[in-house]
């Protein structure tokens, strides 16, 4: 017999007390959506951003002005590129020309039509072997002694920083999952030691009959359980479309420097199981709380 | 139900007291022991200890002190998980019935079956056979509220005896039905009676002890209880 449907000898269902259950669990595992969402998208910004940081850098080459001035950018570029190339490390040299450069920069800068005339500098894309250690400042005397204008930007350091921040917001997150959990505990505890107290008559005549806890205590169980997953799929409805939401918002400013924001799919099955985990938290709670209070009863 | 050799004792009280928290002692000093099988009415004034009595047998109460022998088991020395298995060897009807109001009255019968597993056929076969000898066949699926108060004890008597239990104990099982109904009731108690059940009924009807007369008395006066002289 299903968990939802399992016959009861206590009058749970007309409960006043345990009304508000379901809207508790509803607000807490639409929080949770969000908090867990919030750390898969962090992680996987957190994975592709350190692969970026250990595998990449970026060399800058200034533009050089005057009639000549681009023909000129284009020799230094190459000459760039070609010590790149001959770095022992190295694995891969991405010159971008100023089309590319300016599709960059468009998501800051606006249409490429407005700033094609700045003096933008040009960008060579480098990969690296992560298992050779660069001398980045050797490299970056070297470059710049035989191209002028020409500077290495290592990543390391502000893309570091922004590591950190987003570990430290997963953390966060995760912490507020934790607390989610304990505060649906707590609440369930809450309303099932109401709920014992309110029908401590018949849980007296249970018990001198024979019933042992656990047939008491499984009553209580399936219960919150019901409460659970009904105020968790509440929660469900209300989350997904936040969650698309803010998805479809965050595509809107990813353009070329913003990564994707969206939910990954692993990320709506964890969201998609929340009522059943929410339900099964409130269902073990529950028994938990019913075992101890009877404990104590004669 | 377990059948036990007529004559071994299936509760014994030694030197038991009881108080209510820090109250006066409301019994004090009892001494008896009931052999299998028999059949017995616990008599007494009001307020004399009997439901307190009653209370320690059904397990309902630890005594503050004394010991309590039910079962062959020392309930002082006997561990709280075994409790369910003793409580379903008795039957107990309560003064006050203590029928569960949002249950049916078929429900309500069929309660100790269920608590013990016995299988919904076999649950749906004798609890109606019992509301029929009790007279209740056509009250099976009305709630407790919209039953009579002798409708109701009937009720709570075929919840005690349902599960055919080794001890059956009855706080006033007759105080709300007529003399028809009480003597039909009281042959029930004693067909059980003949089938091994130990039977103690407390009451204050004092024609149905006369009308009974072959059956012990236990008698309680000032919380101490008075075994008849032929019972010693």
């Amino acid at each position: 017999m299903s968990l939802l449907s399992r016959r009861s000898d206590l009058p749970l269902k007309g409960d006043p007390n345990s009304r508000f259950l379901p809207w508790l669990v509803a607000l807490m595992v639409y929080l949770s959506s969000i908090a867990v969402a919030c750390v898969l998208v962090l992680a996987g910004l957190v994975e592709r951003w350190d692969h970026d940081v250990s595998g990449t850098l970026t060399v800058q080459v200034q533009p050089v002005p005057g009639e000549a001035g681009e023909l000129l950018t284009d020799d230094r570029v190459r000459q760039a590129a070609d010590l790149m190339r001959r770095t022992p490390g190295v694995t891969a040299v991405r010159p971008l020309d100023k089309r590319q450069t300016l599709a960059l920069l468009e998501p800051w800068l606006g249409s490429a039509e407005l700033v094609k005339d700045l003096p933008l500098p040009r960008l060579i894309d480098v990969s690296i072997d992560t298992a050779v250690r660069l001398d980045l400042g050797g490299l970056a005397d070297r470059l710049g002694k035989s191209v002028p204008g020409a500077t290495i930007d290592d990543h390391r350091v502000w893309l570091s920083r922004l590591i950190n921040l987003s570990r430290t917001t997963e953390w966060v997150a995760i912490a507020i999952l934790v607390l989610i959990g304990f505060v649906t505990s707590a609440t369930v505890v809450y309303a099932t030691k109401t709920g014992m107290s309110v029908h401590r008559s018949v849980i007296e005549v249970l018990h001198l009959i024979g019933a042992h806890d656990d047939y008491i205590a499984r009553q209580f169980a399936d219960r919150a359980f019901s409460l659970g997953f009904s105020g968790g799929m509440i929660g469900l409805a209300m989350a997904v479309p936040t969650l698309t939401a803010i998805g479809w918002a965050a595509k809107r400013v990813e353009g070329g420097f913003l990564p994707s924001l969206s939910v990954p799919l692993s990320g709506w099955v964890v969201v998609g199981l929340l009522p059943v985990l929410a339900a099964i938290l409130a269902m073990y709670t529950a028994r938990l709380t019913v075992h101890g209070v009877l404990s104590r009863m004669p | 139900m377990r059948h036990r050799p007529r004559g071994q004792h299936i509760i014994r009280f030694e030197g038991v007291g009881l108080r209510y928290g820090l109250g006066p002692e409301v019994l004090q000093d009892v001494d008896f022991a009931l052999p299998a099988g028999s059949f017995h009415f616990l008599t007494g004034a009001s307020g004399a200890g009997k439901s307190s009595l009653l209370r320690l047998m059904y397990l309902g109460l630890r005594p503050s002190r004394g010991r309590v022998t039910l079962f062959d088991k020392d309930i002082a020395l006997t561990r709280r998980y075994e409790l369910p298995a003793l409580r379903r060897r008795i039957g107990v009807v309560f003064q006050d019935f203590r029928l569960l109001d949002h249950l049916s009255t078929l429900d309500n019968v069929a309660l100790p079956l269920r608590v013990r597993g016995v299988k919904e056929s076999e649950v749906q076969k004798h609890v109606p056979e019992l509301l029929s000898w009790v007279g209740l066949a056509d009250q099976m699926h009305s709630k407790p509220p919209t039953l009579s108060g002798g409708q109701k004890q009937r009720v709570a008597i075929a919840r005690a005896v349902i599960g055919r239990p080794d001890l059956l104990l009855a706080d006033e099982p007759t105080g709300n039905v007529d003399d028809h109904i009480a003597m039909r009731l009281l042959h029930l108690f004693e067909e059980l009676n003949k089938l091994g059940t130990t039977v103690v009924i407390a009451t204050h009807n004092q024609f149905l002890v006369d009308r009974f007369s072959q059956h012990s008395r236990l008698h309680i006066e000032r919380g101490t209880v008075v075994e008849p002289e032929d019972e010693a």
